[in-house]
């Protein structure tokens, strides 16, 4: 029963947060309200005895990626709201919410009728009616993920670390200044100093 | 607690992700909501690491979470680059290839 409450509280922070980075005009706001949504998604983590993927979840992604967020939303100094009312494109936004539906449509469709309708829509799935159970076998949760992931994963962890590198690289040669000019990266009029 | 739980609030998120990613201008919340796409998929991937009682899904997740740490600093940088060449970071504004 508590298991159901606490997934309840934790999704609706997620979906809130969610609906936030979609509506809010500000972008400084919708940063913050993905924070509210990674920390729901770090809960959901904790009550799967995810205990480190929970705390790289908060470290990670509502650490470091969201600083990097604002930092570049601060740094372009386009913090102010965005126009809503103006569409470049006819008809985007009502586009943007039909593929929306329709790709909810067919991914909720297919949980629920496709299994068989006396047992659960994840039979089709899984070929068993879905209890998810936390499996604690007298190991931290950390030790089995550092087991799998030295063993069986090496060389997508290997793989990982090649990515990582060459998109720091990447990133630094992107936006290297080629002249002092280029340093300069605000309007002349709305320079601070 | 049921499986189902977890798919459909994955399936929600993404949704809502996938609809930021269609109608978001400014470029960086763009790549914001590519990040609620990636975290409905770690969601999917615990929920069913836990539900077969193997510790894999956690290790996909962590894989995901270095990739997307991986795609946002290249995503900003591209960002940057947008708004140092064209004054702007809406993306409906970089349609140099149009045509």
């Amino acid at each position: 029963m508590i298991d159901v409450i606490v997934f309840a509280i934790s999704a609706l922070i997620i979906i809130g947060g969610a609906i936030g980075v979609i509506a809010l005009p500000n972008p400084v706001h919708a940063a913050l309200s993905l924070i509210a949504t990674f920390f729901g998604v770090a809960v959901l983590f904790v009550q799967q005895e995810a205990h480190f993927l929970a705390l790289v979840q908060v470290v990670v992604y509502a650490g470091a990626i969201v600083v990097l967020f604002l930092f570049v939303i601060m740094l372009l100094g386009v913090d102010r709201a965005q126009e809503l009312g103006v569409e470049p494109l006819a008809g985007q936004r009502a586009a943007g919410v039909a593929v929306g539906a329709v790709l909810l449509a067919l991914v909720v469709g297919g949980l629920f009728l496709s299994g068989d309708p006396d047992r659960g829509g994840a039979v089709a799935l899984t070929g068993q009616s879905g209890q998810v159970v936390p499996t604690v076998e007298g190991e931290q949760d950390v030790i089995q993920l550092a087991r799998d992931l030295f063993t069986r994963h090496l060389l997508t962890f290997e793989a990982t670390g090649i990515l990582l590198t060459v998109a720091t690289v990447g990133a630094v040669v992107l936006v290297r200044a080629r002249g002092a000019e280029d340093l300069i990266l605000d309007e002349p009029g709305t320079a601070q100093h | 607690m049921l499986l189902n739980q977890f798919l459909l609030l994955a399936a929600v998120l993404f949704a809502i992700g996938v609809y930021g990613v269609l109608t978001r201008k400014n470029g960086v919340l763009v790549l914001m909501s590519i990040e609620l796409i990636l975290n409905s998929v770690n969601i999917n991937l615990v929920a069913f690491g836990t539900f077969n009682a193997d510790v894999s899904g956690q290790v996909f997740a962590l894989f995901i979470i270095a990739v997307a740490a991986a795609e946002v600093g290249v995503g900003l940088a591209i960002v940057l680059l947008i708004y140092r060449n064209r004054r702007s970071i809406d993306v409906s504004e970089a349609d140099m290839l149009k045509g």
